[in-house]
């Protein structure tokens, strides 16, 4: 049954934890995904491939769905993208592909998203391998962090013949894809199937282990040929005001991480909770709260909704799972009892003269102090930069911008020439995106590669670069 | 009000609707309730020769979420006892005397037999005969159906046979299957039939399993040619007909035709009425919908004939027809050119592949700034110099309005291939012909 035939399916008192935190797309039927493809117009040169960061051929994807030939079709988005899996779920397809649609305009663009989620998982379920490892160049290549970026420079090099070792500080490899996503986006299997696909390809994934700590920077450029750090970002960064060590008050990504690696039920929760920011994450941490159980949700930013940088569709979502916002209004105080919140203290805010940022600054209003009773503040306002690393990378001569890793976008190679850097940690502009972090993986392998070997020798089967 | 009452030599029907002789007229049950939601007429399924059906009896095309754009069948004729066929007809006619039913008959290549057959259906009080010389599967192995419409003399002797016993009309339906409909058109006309029908199923094999390599419709295994109908074969039946109306020694005869062939809703209806169809018959589209469509059928031509002002379907019917011509009468000077709308265009690039892949190479991607956006993708923009009016871009364009083939005036004489050839006949060699083109600002690059 297409989408628009359901009913209003989501009633929390009448599902169970388990399918509140189930995907909130089905996956598309055989007979659904033919006839979504079906209605794609098989584009010549079509804007939602040139809008595709990695350049998947979607018109060819499509056709090949549409023919029958899903594996081809998976095969087709795998060649441009290794997580063609994670990005069917978590990208903003409003704002790339699907937003480019030609049909988008005065009809419905293709569910380009959901119909690559077909085809991936087709492959993925019967377990099939499209690519396996290069011809031995002889040359290893270490990769700090296992999030989208890693995996997708490991496992271009991989094809091409590197010796990869992925190393990452968590339990699991994957990243924001293993713990940042909320499970009802993007399940941790899906995850965690496509770390077993670079492990396919020969790569080595080491756990738990983390760089700086465990094994020394400048051990790793002396024992490898090269080094691919993508690290991403660090924690939600403190608030700043008085209160936060209250109990109760809690980092928005580890509120995620507990939603994706434990068991739901055991999750703790408050009855009414307050979520600061209104980014993706933040969005994310309020529906999660509100699936499991949460009755009163609210949202606090200190700007307006035209300011907010949640997607418009994630706001919409949120909107539709009874999350309530308080726009223009600024924490200034968590207060608490006993050692545990019982509100949050805030001003309202005002719009004033636009900011560094080009969005109109807030400015409180004064006298206009208040608080909000909650048992639960969820801080969602932003990640802190890769200090750590930007300063331990400092002493072999990396520059950074704004905090961030400089690379040389062509190549994604940074002021030292054996050590690339790509994903999150070096986005100094434009939005972090999952897809994003692939391309750079794929550009660093394709830099490596050419350090490394030279550039003639780069043939067809590679990395980077569109296919047309 | 519109009139849509048929007077189709002679039998009356409320409207040109009918039901076809297959399926859905199998049963007096049928043909009743169909007659109840307003179907104008219905021709019986055949009845004759006696046989025995297999299963399955169908294949079908479906096409991009479209079911049943082709149908294929290998059913025979009705497998119902004959009495009871003639029971219910009669009891058909009796209920609803104001509408038609029409007998189809079919029976061995004997004189006495075919002669029997109707002398036994007189009496149902039917309003005449449909002689399906058309059965492309199953009957015509055994000599009957398509066996006999392929050979006109056979088409002309049956014809006359029925014709000796029956003041009734006698429809002589006629077989696609055929390299040139004419001619079995003009037997029946010498058989002094009173109309003529078509087109029957057209000989096919829908396909084959690429799993089980089994064909469809599969019978236990094996499977072979069945009757096609359905949409995809209209354009098939629209040529034969316009050929068949539009054949001097058909029309001196004034026999009007009841078409059929693919024919869903009342716009389809109206086409074939505008290539010279009386009345129309439908089988396909009430066996993937039921007797409802009839409905809209109904309410659509009416609305249809009020908004051409015309008051009965004798206004329209054949009205397309003075425009069927051959190849060697079009107007060599009639140019048109392709113009794309950029305010509808949304950029598919469709167009610009068709021309450059499969045309003449005459649309090109420009950068034309006409949007804010930074990065502005580029248009597709047809150099009219070039276009040789081909129409494919239109053809392809997804866009309804978008690409038009506008008239434009180029000077070249406005003469026909025949007229051509009659006054120039030298152009038929090559080095002569470049002459002429050359005179006639004929630029072919």
């Amino acid at each position: 049954m297409a989408e628009h035939y359901k009913p209003t399916k989501y009633k929390a008192w009448e599902m169970t934890i388990e399918e509140r935190f189930s995907e909130y797309h089905a996956p598309f039927s055989q007979r659904e995904a033919k006839l979504e493809a079906d209605r794609c117009l098989y584009c010549y040169d079509a804007p939602c491939m040139v809008a595709c960061p990695t350049h998947i051929d979607i018109p060819t994807f499509i056709k090949k769905i549409s023919t029958g030939n899903v594996k081809g079709a998976a095969k087709t988005i795998l060649e441009a993208n290794l997580l063609g899996a994670t990005c069917a779920r978590v990208c903003p397809v409003e704002v790339l592909c699907e937003g480019d649609c030609v049909l988008e305009e005065d009809h419905k663009p293709i569910a380009i998203g959901r119909l690559q989620r077909y085809a991936t998982d087709y492959a993925s379920e019967r377990g099939i391998k499209f690519f396996k490892a290069g011809k031995a160049k002889g040359k290893k290549v270490a990769i700090v962090g296992s999030g989208p970026a890693g995996l997708s420079c490991a496992g271009e090099l991989a094809k091409l013949g590197f010796e990869v070792t992925v190393f990452e500080k968590q339990k699991w490899a994957g990243g924001l894809s293993t713990y940042g996503i909320v499970v009802f986006r993007e399940p941790v299997e899906v995850s965690l199937a496509e770390v077993k696909a670079i492990e396919d390809l020969g790569v080595t994934v080491k756990c738990g282990v983390e760089i700086g700590k465990d094994i020394q920077f400048e051990q790793l450029v002396s024992d490898y040929d090269a080094v691919f750090i993508s690290v991403g970002l660090g924690k939600v960064p403190d608030m700043e005001v008085p209160g936060e060590d209250l109990k109760g008050v809690v980092d928005g990504l580890d509120f995620i991480a507990l939603t994706k690696t434990e068991k739901l039920e055991t999750i703790k929760y408050g009855n009414r909770i307050c979520v600061i920011g209104a980014g993706n994450t933040a969005i994310d941490c309020a529906t999660i709260a509100r699936r499991l159980g949460a009755e009163r949700v609210t949202m606090i930013y200190r700007r307006s909704e035209a300011e907010m940088p949640a997607y418009h569709f994630e706001y919409q979502f949120a909107l539709q799972e009874g999350v309530s916002f308080m726009f223009l209004t600024q924490p200034v105080e968590i207060v608490g009892e006993g050692g545990q919140v019982t509100g949050i203290k805030c001003v309202r805010m005002d719009l004033g003269l636009p900011d560094a940022s080009g969005r109109r600054s807030p400015v409180p209003v004064p006298d206009s102090e208040h608080v909000i009773p909650c048992d639960m503040v969820i801080s969602a306002i932003g990640q802190i930069k890769p200090f750590s690393f930007v300063g331990a990378l400092a002493k072999l001569g990396l520059q950074n911008v704004k905090g961030y890793i400089k690379v040389d976008s062509k190549t994604n190679q940074t002021d030292h020439p054996k050590i690339f850097a790509g994903g999150d940690c070096v986005r100094s502009h434009g939005e972090a995106s999952t897809v994003m972090a692939v391309q750079d993986g794929k550009i660093a392998a394709k830099g490596i590669f050419e350090s490394l070997i030279g550039s003639t020798e780069l043939s067809g089967a590679t990395a980077a670069g569109s296919k047309k | 009000m519109v009139d849509l009452k048929v007077n189709f030599c002679g039998i009356k029907s409320p409207n040109p609707f009918w039901l076809a002789s297959a399926p859905p007229s199998n049963s007096g049950y049928q043909v009743q309730k169909a007659f109840e939601q307003g179907w104008g007429g219905a021709v019986w399924k055949t009845i004759g020769a006696p046989v025995l059906n297999v299963c399955n009896r169908y294949g079908t095309i479906d096409y991009k979420g479209s079911k049943i754009v082709g149908l294929n069948n290998v059913e025979l004729i009705s497998d119902r006892p004959i009495d009871i066929n003639l029971k219910e007809m009669a009891e058909a006619k009796r209920n609803f005397p104001d509408h038609a039913v029409i007998a189809s008959i079919m029976v061995e290549s004997k004189k006495e037999a075919w002669q029997e057959i109707i002398k036994r259906t007189e009496e149902t009080g039917c309003d005449g005969y449909e002689l399906n010389f058309g059965c492309p599967h199953g009957m015509s192995e055994r000599g009957m159906g398509s066996a006999m419409g392929q050979v006109p003399e056979y088409t002309c002797m049956v014809t006359e046979w029925v014709t000796e016993v029956t003041k009734k009309p006698v429809i002589v339906k006629l077989t696609p299957n055929v390299t040139d409909i004419v001619h079995p058109a003009r037997a029946a006309v010498k058989g002094r039939a009173s109309a003529l029908s078509l087109i029957n199923t057209i000989n096919s094999i829908m396909g084959v399993d690429l799993d089980t390599f089994e064909l469809s419709p599969n019978v236990g295994g094996k499977g072979g040619h069945g009757g096609y109908a359905g949409p995809a074969v209209r354009p098939i039946a629209l040529h034969m007909l316009s050929a068949v109306a539009s054949d001097a020694e058909v029309s001196r005869a004034g026999l009007p035709i009841s078409a059929m062939g693919g024919i869903e809703t009342w716009r389809d209806a109206v086409e074939f009425m505008l290539l010279g169809a009386t009345s129309v018959q439908i089988c396909t589209a009430v066996m993937h919908y039921g007797f409802r469509i009839i409905d809209d059928l109904v309410e659509g031509m009416s609305n249809w004939m009020e908004e051409k002002g015309f008051e009965s379907v004798d206004d329209f019917i054949g009205k397309s027809l003075p425009r069927v011509s051959s190849f060697g009468d079009f107007d060599l000077g009639f140019q048109s050119v392709a113009r794309i709308n950029h305010d509808k265009c949304i950029q598919c690039n469709l167009c610009y592949i068709a021309c450059n892949d499969a045309a003449h190479q005459c649309i090109d991607l420009k950068d034309l700034k006409i949007t804010n956006e930074a990065k502005e993708r580029l248009w597709p923009v047809v150099r009219e110099e070039d276009c040789v009016g081909c129409d494919l871009c239109s053809k392809v364009c997804p866009v309804d309005d978008c690409i038009s083939m506008v008239e434009i005036e180029t000077g070249r004489p406005h003469i026909t291939w025949n007229q051509l050839v009659a006054t120039k006949p030298e152009v038929l060699e090559w080095d002569k012909m470049e002459e002429y083109r050359k005179d006639a600002h004929i630029h072919i690059h």
